[in-house]
């Protein structure tokens, strides 16, 4: 009898560190709220990635130690950081004019939905009572040229959260580049969703199954051991 | 002679009117005026639309306005935050309107406002609700959406350092809306944590150039918002 238990999945720290190992050395970076946040501690020794935060800080180091935080020193989540040696303050317009201008390289969201053909939805559930809150979501993704998205890949209720069409309100229409799930990191090609990686006791079948939009499996495709 | 100083918060803020449009600074706590939004609730002006990328948390600064019932529209790219209780209440009995915006598009609708631009086309919001009803036009092959520029009758700023001809140092990503602001209103009003004599600041390193600056008032110990939230303080102080 076979009494191992095969780890099925990545947890959010490994899912935090496929995203890191993505994001080359010299890149200019905009982390989103949330588990996008967790990218920072992840990226390989060796290589130097410049943080940009959308509320006009580029270079934007770790989070504030206890004592040393400073009210005017926040980034996009209104939490306390620092600035590493060599940073930059700039306004609001300014900041935009690198998300908008192309100039920030890769920016990592978070994700309600993503569909087969890239398109995003993030920032409203739709729900009347909810109260409806943008921020920089939509100039992000309009301007970025490589949009990371971060998420589990079904909602705790296990709705498939990558589906053929998104039902909750749009911040961008095939924006999204890659995305980095619990389960596999996928491409977005061409308007079809690619599996780059599976993730480990991952099977393709199983991926499919809870994905709500058709799956394509490439030569390139990356397994981790599971039985085909 | 110019000198922009006033003496007081309150001092800064008379005759901002019933129905003005009120543009105020900040990100969250980082750069938001606090003592002269107090200096407004004390004055009392109704009915403002006010500019600002969020809608305040607890029961102080913009918070407060917006529960002393003195705005009635809220144009902002975030008006939801974890200690944002007034707002919410307010905004699902009906009784305060929303203009939400792309924080990108917010800046540059501040900033175009200022800059003599009516409108421009934005990537951002196209096939999203936020751009329903508005003029698309596609430049080389790609959409785009007309917004229009806002402009204000009164700003409030804070920022750290100033002079008598009111040119503009900030502190930190505090800075945020406060440069775009300071062009976009009629009258731009600014808390600065120190006054300094002429020429004490670096021509190379002013911010916001006097021109955008009308009255500047010094305000050496400003409250810490997020302390103040923390605490469960509420203006008008009970």
């Amino acid at each position: 009898m076979d009494i191992t238990t095969q780890k099925v999945g990545w947890s959010s720290s490994e899912m935090a560190q496929n995203v890191a190992r993505d994001i080359y050395d010299g890149a200019y970076v905009n982390l989103g709220i949330g588990m996008p946040e967790m990218v920072a501690g992840f990226i390989p020794e060796g290589r130097e990635v410049i943080y940009h935060t959308e509320n006009g800080l580029l270079g934007m180091g770790a989070v504030a130690a206890p004592g040393t935080e400073d009210p005017e020193l926040v980034n996009a989540g209104k939490k306390y950081v620092t600035a590493i040696p060599g940073a930059a303050y700039f306004h609001h317009a300014d900041s935009f004019a690198m998300i908008r201008g192309g100039h920030i390289d890769i920016c990592v969201l978070g994700a309600y939905q993503v569909s087969a053909e890239g398109d995003l939805a993030n920032w409203s559930t739709g729900n009347a009572e909810d109260i409806p809150a943008v921020g920089g979501a939509m100039d992000l993704v309009a301007g970025v040229p490589s949009v990371f998205v971060i998420t589990k890949h079904c909602t705790k209720s296990g709705e498939a959260k990558i589906v053929k069409e998104c039902s909750y309100p749009l911040t961008g229409k095939k924006v999204v580049s890659r995305i980095y799930t619990d389960l596999a990191i996928i491409d977005v090609l061409n308007e079809k969703l690619f599996v780059r990686e599976l993730a480990p006791g991952v099977t393709f079948e199983a991926l499919q199954q809870q994905t709500g939009a058709e799956l394509h499996l490439t030569q390139q495709t990356k397994t981790h051991g599971e039985k085909k | 002679m110019i000198n922009k100083i006033v003496d007081s918060a309150a001092e800064a803020v008379a005759g901002i009117f019933d129905g003005a449009t009120v543009m105020i600074s900040g990100f969250g706590e980082a750069g938001s005026p606090v003592e002269l939004i107090h200096a407004l609730v004390d004055q009392g002006a109704k009915n403002l639309t006010v500019v600002s990328n969020n809608a305040g948390s607890g029961h102080v600064g913009l918070a407060a306005l917006i529960e002393n019932r003195q705005v009635s529209k809220i144009i902002c790219s975030f008006p939801r935050t974890t200690i944002s209780v007034v707002f919410p209440e307010i905004y699902r009995r009906g009784e305060i309107e929303l203009e939400l915006v792309p924080q990108g598009t917010l800046a540059e609708r501040i900033r175009a406002g200022g800059a003599g631009i009516p409108a421009f086309y934005t990537p951002a919001s196209v096939n999203t609700p936020l751009a329903e009803g508005k003029e698309v036009r596609s430049f080389n092959g790609r959409d785009y959406v007309l917004e229009h520029a806002i402009k204000a009758d009164f700003s409030l700023v804070k920022c750290h350092t100033t002079d008598k001809f009111g040119n503009l140092v900030y502190n930190k990503t505090a800075r945020n809306f406060g440069p775009v602001m300071c062009m976009a209103a009629k009258t731009t009003i600014v808390q600065a944590r120190r006054i300094v004599e002429l020429g004490e600041i670096d021509p190379e390193c002013v911010v916001t150039p006097g021109i955008f600056v009308h009255r500047v008032v010094e305000v050496s110990n400003p409250a810490d918002e997020s302390k103040l939230v923390a605490e469960e303080r509420r203006y008008p102080w009970t």
